[in-house]
């Protein structure tokens, strides 16, 4: 194992959040500045803090069903019993993929009502094509030959499951996830649509009311969001392999 | 004693026969190597041996026992496994991909250890700088030696080598090719190795069989594929041309030097063989070689003529 060092890139968009979110409260002045035209310049209704954390958790909550119901539903389908579930899988995927976000939370409001649940299942369903493809490429990338061995040194499925493949898979299985979770965080703002209290709040109504200096602010935040994530998983992913001989 | 013994054994592939009625009885201790073309059906026969194939007909038994006694893990572990692309793990280093098997089988860590730093010496890999390394750090010389010690690691019984040495370089394949040999003679393992390269099986095989089609054509000794071939087909499979020369290299000048006579020159080894003597008379342009023994003592002297078999 690497040691656990954090990487730079890390640290500092870490800390960029950190401070944003300390001085946020503290910048009415510089948004008065910059947005002379706007009446109230910083939004006050939620504080920023609450508001990472409810986008925080329900990113957390929808990414958490995504990858165990994506790497559930792609080991199914890579297993010879399963194999004739694949072609369907692909169909519900690239479905749900077509889907725009907004589309999937404009139907499942009426249906569920208002609130984090429309989100969350927009959200879920959002995480699972990625993470489904990555356990699939991933699985898919395992070479035959060592499945081969691990199968003629005596090991048993479960064995060859823990030890072998998803080691092998994990990789690209990470990947996978790195790409939901991302793409989830952005679309947790838009499920401010539907009343889930996140980061979106400030954006919509900085839209609906032209204020463009809410906008920014929400915006601000959801992107320092995504890239702490990012590089955090980016950071996990040189843990996990280091057969690859990834130096850095 | 049988080791391992497979009576009239099939296997179709969607209605086609890939082997058809095997016969073949390999004895403990011996080293028997399946040799044919392409799709020959050597590998299907040799992946029916540990069940990563069923045969669809056929009984097949291993120590006397029939092999479906037992779940094919239990059984696995009881034969080791070594194929071409090796299929090391690559997130494990070389001391976890030799110990596979022995932690399978909940050996005591300490014993494991002692095992794989034994198997990495007798494979000439120096434990202290291979120990620790991935696959990925290694020459492909070097994986396919670990991937023997992984086969050999649980002292399995028996031993299944799938064209082992095939893709590496003539020198490393020779080194590897007398490695094996010296492990066998060690340990007197029971081994069937497949190959498709006529001079391995003559020089690894103390039974040879040849498969064409799925079925046995002919086996035997190296002598009995060079001099009665059964059909034209293992006539041309042993290369007509080559079967004085191929001849040669089954005997050592040990079995027909002559007593010390003094002779001058550079001298050969007695456990040289009559193929390379052949070439040492060729190449030095002399009819006569004196013959030296494994301390590098004068042990006598080889004439040109005495490559000719005595008539019988
Ligand atoms: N799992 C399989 N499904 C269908 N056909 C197979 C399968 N495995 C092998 N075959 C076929 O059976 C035949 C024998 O294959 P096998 O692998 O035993 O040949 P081989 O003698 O080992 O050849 P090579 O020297 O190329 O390795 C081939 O024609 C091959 O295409
Ligand atoms: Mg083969």
């Amino acid at each position: 194992m690497k040691p656990a060092r954090l990487p730079a890139a890390l640290w500092l968009s870490s800390g960029l959040l950190l401070a944003l979110l300390y001085l946020l409260p503290h910048s009415a002045g510089l948004f008065a500045w910059l947005f002379p035209e706007v009446e109230r310049p910083l939004y006050t209704q939620d504080s920023f803090a609450s508001l990472v954390l409810a986008h925080l958790l329900l990113v957390l909550a929808s990414s958490l069903i995504a990858v165990l119901g994506g790497v559930a539903a792609g080991l199914l389908a890579s297993r010879p019993a399963g194999r004739e579930f694949r072609p369907l899988l692909d169909s519900v995927l690239a479905i749900s993929q077509a889907l725009p976000p907004v589309a999937v939370l404009a139907i499942a409001a009426p249906l569920i009502g208002f609130g984090e649940w429309p989100a969350l299942i927009a959200l879920v369903l959002y995480g699972l094509l990625p993470v489904t493809q990555g356990t699939l490429a991933g699985l898919a990338s395992v070479p035959d030959s060592v499945l081969e061995v691990a199968r003629g040194l005596g090991m048993g499925r479960w064995r060859i499951l823990w030890q072998v493949e998803l080691p092998l898979a994990a990789p690209v299985l990470l990947a996978g996830v790195r790409t939901s979770v991302v793409i989830n965080i952005g679309t947790a703002a838009i499920a401010s649509t539907v009343g889930a209290r996140t980061l979106g709040l400030p954006i919509i109504v900085g839209l609906s009311g032209f204020n463009t200096a809410y906008v920014l602010q929400g915006a601000l935040l959801v992107a320092l969001l995504a890239i702490v994530a990012d590089q955090c998983f980016d950071w996990l992913a040189h843990r996990l392999s280091p057969h690859v001989g990834v130096e850095h | 004693m049988t080791m391992l013994e497979l009576k009239a054994v099939n296997k179709f592939f969607n209605g086609w026969q890939a082997v058809a009625d095997v016969d073949l009885q390999v004895a403990a201790g011996e080293l028997a190597v399946l040799i044919g073309t392409s799709g020959s059906g050597k590998s299907t026969t040799l992946k029916m041996i540990n069940r990563l194939i069923e045969p669809d007909s056929g009984s097949i038994r291993l120590a006397g026992e029939d092999i479906r006694s037992q779940p094919p893990e239990v059984l696995r572990r009881r034969i080791g496994y070594a194929i071409q692309s090796v299929g090391l793990f690559p997130h494990w280093t070389v001391e976890q991909n030799i110990a596979a098997v022995p932690s399978l089988l909940k050996w005591p860590k300490a014993r494991i250890r002692e095992r794989v730093v034994e198997l990495l010496e007798l494979l000439h890999l120096p434990a202290a700088q291979f120990l620790a390394r991935y696959p990925h750090q290694l020459s492909g010389g070097q994986q396919q030696r670990v991937g023997v010690a992984r086969a050999l690691a649980a002292d399995p019984e028996v031993l299944l080598m799938d064209e082992p040495f095939g893709a590496l370089d003539p020198v490393t394949r020779g080194t590897l090719q007398q490695e094996l040999l010296r492990i066998q003679a060690l340990s007197g393992k029971t081994i069937v190795l497949v190959t498709h390269d006529i001079d391995e099986a003559l020089l690894l095989g103390q039974r040879i069989v040849l498969m064409d089609k799925g079925r046995v054509v002919q086996q035997g000794s190296a002598q009995d594929f060079l001099l009665h071939p059964a059909s034209d087909f293992v006539r041309d499979f042993v290369g007509q041309s080559d079967v004085g020369v191929r001849l040669l290299g089954l005997d050592t000048v040990a079995s027909r030097m002559r007593p010390l006579q003094p002779v001058s020159g550079e001298p050969i080894a007695a456990s040289a063989t009559l193929r390379e003597a052949l070439s040492a008379f060729v190449a030095r342009r002399v009819s006569s070689l004196p013959v030296i023994d494994a301390q590098g003592q004068p042990a006598g002297v080889l004439h040109f003529a005495d490559l000719l078999p005595v008539a019988a």
